[in-house]
């Protein structure tokens, strides 16, 4: 059984004082632009995961403590947690560094949107 | 043939002094204090302990101490009774009572042995072969017999009146094993101030230091072992446990340990304390220091009593003073063994080594040699004589790689002693994704990687010389206590001076060639507690089983109880041999916890009984135990399911509550409804997201019934919705669903829409709920004085209003589940029970009564009303239960809209649902039962649907039921067959709304 550290309360416990809530930053088209999804864009939203050997990102509530949700980096192999962080954050910039394979081309994406959305304004 | 028996003098365990009456299958023994039950028993002239598994072999004890597979005894009587303890590990104490397990009628006499003649019938995999056919024969015949044939003890009878404890801790160090090494590393750890945890199995620290060699500073080894083990017991930063088994090693080191507190001693569970404790602990660093295990070699008939493990052997004699017989053999591959004989020889009783390497010159054999005792080198034994016990052994001459006897002479001997080698025991290690690799001087896996912060010492990690053993093990302690307590400083501990007798390489064997045509007629195990032979895990490779872990499957080779911590490497070298694979290209299957078998006493602890699981109670509880109400669960609920009178039955009570709902009044504890408040700005907003209908345009003061799917387009709940005011709403979920929903809510809030300025509140629990349903509900609400209007224009059907009842506050809700005139009355929890009997007595004049779960059921069934979890099945969506009319058409976005549009969840032939009636009107369908679209004398027969909800409506008079039918909104009026057991059930399907369609009941 893994032990956490809730990032937003600081609250130290067992796995069973938290609430798994699988893979992170899965983006709800929906929310985006309702009028225009394909079945495969919405299928890769309800099925498709990340499931790497290795650094994972992954979300999780503090169930027995502030009921807050936050997002961990996690190593599949060692089981360490890197990292804890916010849930409407991005991993720390040292921690994404070390992403690899699909992980490491979902974060250069979001990168590289956020550049085009600050260039434009 | 001999019988073993207590030595004259000797036994460093036992006290001479204390004599110990027990029982064994009835018989009374005597014994001393600090016996085992093995060696008590072994006192007493007895080697025969049980009978095996399959083929009713009879055993005797084979190890040390948990590893023991053979000698598995019943321990106590009656509801105190334990089955499959280890002869090797229970402490005797006066008055025990013991029995052997899996004979009938007794032990020397057993009926099951016929499985032995017959085993050319029960080879590896026999359940997959033998008894194929007939096919009914596997149920009634096969199997009953099989199962009373084969198996271990009895389940004990009655409840079990101990207690058990579970203790949760934090320790810097945990020091699995109290050996040599366990003490030593516990030792560093300390002194550096680390809070350490020590435990061992056995009763007293110090592992099998008192049967090794070597010494320490000039002392006996054990010497050294039983000071340091005193230091740990006067350290206040060290906790020693001991009878404490750890028996899992978890992510993150999460280390269990279970300590058997009272077995030892029956007052002490009488006396209160718990029979078993089980320690949760999390270790900042763990040390594994557990030891190594000897395994057996494979020979003919190898199983016979009288064969035990040599360093078992040693304990008899020099623990407890025990012969094993008169006259033994020693069969080895290795040094260590020497010492057994040494023992034996030392004790006066006669022994010859039969060693299979081609020369025996280290230390310890040429020790041997100058006492006296005949070495044969470049032995085996291939045969056995003997069924009891052994009378008689064949010596042959051995080259390894060699498949037969050539020659060989048979030797007088009535017990044996066998070692081939020593197997680190690495199963807490692998528990946790620790990885092995193969060590060729042992010949044995030991431990490798591991990503956890455990390190493994001495034996356990194939460390074998005493002066390794403790230099590794210190530096484990210095290093686990640095990580803890980085400030901490250098233990510098006294140098200790160490000298060994140096031993000389083992050489494996796993097979010892057997007189006459290969392998037939004679058993060579392996793993003894499951019969597994060689001659099984051949036949397993023969018939392609090439993967261990599908071998393991095939054969059942590694999977009883002791998880072939004694017999798994042979089976492993045996089928390299037999493959020309080498071990490591065979593999290893898994260890898993727990270690030794756990009670599940301490598995469960103190949760059981009322703290098993504990029960939610509304505010009026009390009230419906006093009137003898039938509870059924609902959620974590109980919830009153009728209020049967004085000799009323169950059916007719629950038609009393329906009608009475129909013609006068009935109220319903309502109370374990989910109730969530939704709060802020953005209130409405939200709800638009997560309802599939508008809740944004609800006018304050209204209610409307809204159904939540999941992001899959399924019903996930359903419940009324009501607006306060601008930005408050009340939000009614299912019982079961309050606290999920409730969660749902904030993980979207949080997740998703983060710049929603809304509160989401669970209040359940804050609130009394009271359902006044029937025609005279409104003259019982007027009785009450409210301080509002309660005309039907001024609280209209899904209407709410808040205010006082007498003196009582209350929020009511016009809201119907059972489509009658009906009012939801919400009361602060701790005014519940006045309101309740406000009700109550108002009520009286107008025949008001109240009613439960299942007339609550047949009233929404008879409206049409479905029930999420009865009508949906989570594959469900709105239209296939007639609610489309709830999905807007307006919003851009809910929950599940998207995925509503899928092909599949518009395919025209989903099952609708549908009402029922069936021919016979007495006739209630079975819940579940399939319409089938032809009937046929046998399945398989297509199925077109499903019952979901079935009752006799006591309003209609006859039966009722909804299903979920494909294309059933098309086929009304047709007739659909339901075959049943022996019967076949035809039912018209007629529309899901049985009663009052255009609602005329409610609207008054």
């Amino acid at each position: 059984m893994l032990t956490l550290v809730c990032p937003v309360c600081g609250a130290h416990g067992d796995e069973t004082d938290f609430h798994a809530g699988g893979q992170a930053h899965i983006r709800r088209p929906a929310s985006h632009d309702p009028e225009h999804i394909s079945d495969q864009e919405q299928a890769d939203y309800l099925f498709t995961r990340i499931n790497p050997k290795g650094l994972h990102f992954e979300r999780w509530r503090c169930d027995r403590g502030c009921g807050k949700w936050f997002h961990a980096a996690r190593d599949t192999v060692t089981l360490e947690f890197k990292a804890y962080y916010g849930i409407t954050e991005l991993p720390p910039p040292d921690i994404m560094a070390q992403a690899r394979g699909a992980w490491a081309d979902y974060f250069k994406a979001r990168q590289k949107a956020a550049a085009k959305a600050g260039a434009k304004s | 043939m001999s019988k073993p028996r207590r030595l004259s003098s000797g036994g460093s365990r036992i006290d001479r002094s204390s004599r110990v009456s027990f029982t064994f299958d009835g018989k009374l023994m005597s014994g001393y204090r600090g016996d085992t039950l093995a060696a008590a028993v072994m006192a007493n002239g007895q080697r025969l302990f049980g009978r095996s598994y399959k083929y009713h072999r009879p055993r005797g004890v084979i190890g040390l101490g948990s590893e023991e597979m053979n000698a598995l005894v019943g321990v106590g009587t009656g509801a105190r009774h334990e089955p499959n303890a280890r002869a090797t590990q229970v402490e005797l104490f006066e008055g025990l009572a013991a029995v052997s397990q899996n004979r009938f009628p007794s032990l020397s006499f057993d009926v099951g042995a016929i499985n032995n003649t017959l085993s050319r019938l029960f080879p590896g995999g026999f359940y997959y072969k033998t008894f194929m056919w007939p096919k009914v024969f596997w149920k009634h015949i096969y199997e009953p017999v099989i199962r009373k044939a084969a198996g271990l003890g009895v389940a004990p009878e009655g409840r079990d009146p101990d207690s058990y404890e579970q203790i949760h801790v934090h320790a810097d160090v945990v020091v699995v094993g109290g050996g040599v090494a366990g003490l030593a590393a516990a030792e560093a750890a300390a002194v550096m101030g680390a809070r350490v945890i020590i435990a061992d199995e056995n009763a007293v620290l110090g592992g099998i230091s008192d049967l090794e060699d070597g010494t320490i500073d000039g002392a006996p080894q054990a010497e050294w072992a039983r000071a340091a083990a005193q230091k740990l017991y006067d350290a206040e930063n060290v906790h020693v446990l001991t009878r404490a088994t750890v028996v899992g090693h978890w992510h993150h080191n999460y280390v269990m340990i279970a300590e058997r507190v009272g077995d030892h001693d029956p007052a002490i569970p009488k006396s209160g304390a718990p029979r078993h404790r089980l320690w949760k602990v999390r270790a900042k660093q763990v040390i594994l220091a557990t030891g190594a295990l000897e395994r057996p070699i494979a020979f003919a008939n190898n199983d016979r009593p009288g064969i035990m493990l040599a360093t078992a052997v040693r304990a008899m004699v020099q623990r407890y003073g025990v012969a094993p017989g008169e006259q033994g053999v020693v069969f080895t591959n290795n040094d260590d063994a020497y010492l057994t004989a040494l023992a034996l020889k030392e004790a006066g009783i006669a022994v010859q080594v039969v060693d299979s390497r081609a020369r025996a010159d280290g230390a310890l054999p040429e020790r041997a040699r100058a006492a006296g005792i005949a070495i044969s080198t470049g032995s085996v034994i291939s045969a056995v004589k003997g069924k009891l016990g052994v009378e008689a052994v064949k010596i042959a001459s051995y080259r390894k790689g060699q498949g037969r006897v050539v020659s060989e002479r048979s030797a007088p001997c009535d017990f044996i002693a066998v070692s081939g080698g020593f197997n680190p025991a690495a199963h807490l290690w692998c528990h946790n994704g620790g990885k092995l690799t193969f060590d060729e001087g042992l010949q044995s896996y030991r431990p490798g990687s591991h990503a956890d912060a455990i390190v493994a010492v001495g034996a356990a990690k194939g460390t074998m010389a005493l002066a390794d053993i403790m230099a590794e093990a210190r530096a484990a302690g210095e290093a686990a206590a640095k990580v803890a307590l980085p400030k901490a400083k250098a233990a510098k501990l006294a140098k200790l001076a160490i000298s060994e007798d140096a031993r000389k390489p083992l050489e494996a064997i796993w097979f010892a060639p057997a007189t006459g045509k290969y392998n037939e007629g004679n058993k060579h195990f392996v793993d003894f507690q499951h019969d597994v032979t060689v001659a099984d895990l051949e036949l397993a490779q023969r018939e392609g089983y090439e993967s261990i872990e599908h071998t393991k499957r095939y054969t059942t080779f590694g999977m009883a109880t002791d998880q072939g911590k004694v017999g798994n490497l042979n089976g492993l070298g045996a089928i390299a041999e037999a493959t020309g694979k080498t071990i490591p290209e065979v593999g290893f299957t898994t260890f898993r916890p727990p270690y030794t078998p756990t009670s599940f006493g301490a598995i469960t602890g103190s949760l059981t009984k009322k703290l098993f699981l504990p029960v939610r109670q509304t505010p009026v509880f009390d009230w419906h135990m006093m009137k003898g109400a039938v509870f059924e669960p609902v959620g974590q609920w109980r919830r009153p399911y009728t209020y049967p009178r004085d000799g009323e039955d169950k059916h007719v009570s629950i038609a009393r509550e329906i009608l009475n709902v129909r013609n006068n009044v009935g109220v319903l504890d309502a109370s374990t409804l989910g109730k969530i408040e939704v709060k802020g700005p953005d209130a409405g907003a939200f709800l638009d997201r997560i309802y599939t209908n508008m809740m944004s345009t609800l006018k304050p003061g209204r209610c409307r019934y809204g159904l939540t799917l999941n992001e899959l387009g399924f019903i996930m709940d359903d419940g009324v919705v009501v607006r306060f005011d601008d930005e408050r709403f009340l939000v009614h979920t299912t019982s079961g669903g309050a606290d999920r929903i409730a969660a749902w809510l904030e993980e979207w809030l949080q997740t998703e829409w983060t710049d929603y300025r809304v509160f989401v509140t669970p209040v359940t629990e804050q609130w009394a709920q009271f359902a006044v349903a029937g025609p005279r509900a409104r003259d019982v609400i007027a009785a009450l004085k409210p301080s509002f209007d309660v005309s039907h224009e001024a609280l209209p059907h899904m209407s709410f209003v808040e205010g006082t009842l007498g003196a009582l506050p209350v929020r009511v809700y016009r809201i119907s589940f059972s489509g009658e005139l009906s009012y939801e009355i919400a009361t602060p929890a701790n005014h519940g029970r006045a309101l309740w009997d406000a009700l109550l007595q108002a009520g009286a004049p107008h025949g008001i009564l109240p009613y439960g779960t299942e007339a609550l059921h047949v009233l929404r069934a008879e409206k049409g009303y479905i029930v999420v979890g009865d009508e949906t099945d989570g594959t469900t969506t709105p239209d296939d239960v007639g609610l489309s009319g709830l999905v807007s058409k307006k919003k851009a976005d809910f929950i599940g809209k998207r995925s509503l549009e899928q092909a599949h969840l518009k395919a025209p032939n989903r099952k609708q649902l549908v009402g029922l009636y069936t021919e016979n009107p007495e006739e209630v369908l079975p819940d579940g039962a399939h319409a089938v679209a032809e009937v046929k004398d046998k399945p398989p027969m297509k199925t077109i649907g499903h019952v979901t909800s079935s009752y006799l409506s006591p309003t209609l008079g006859r039966s009722i039921a909804m299903a979920l039918i494909e294309n059933g909104r098309a086929r009304m009026g047709d007739v659909l067959s339901f075959p049943l057991d022996g019967k076949v059930v035809r039912a018209t399907v007629v529309d899901p709304v049985f009663y009052d369609k255009e609602g005329a009941r409610l609207n008054v």
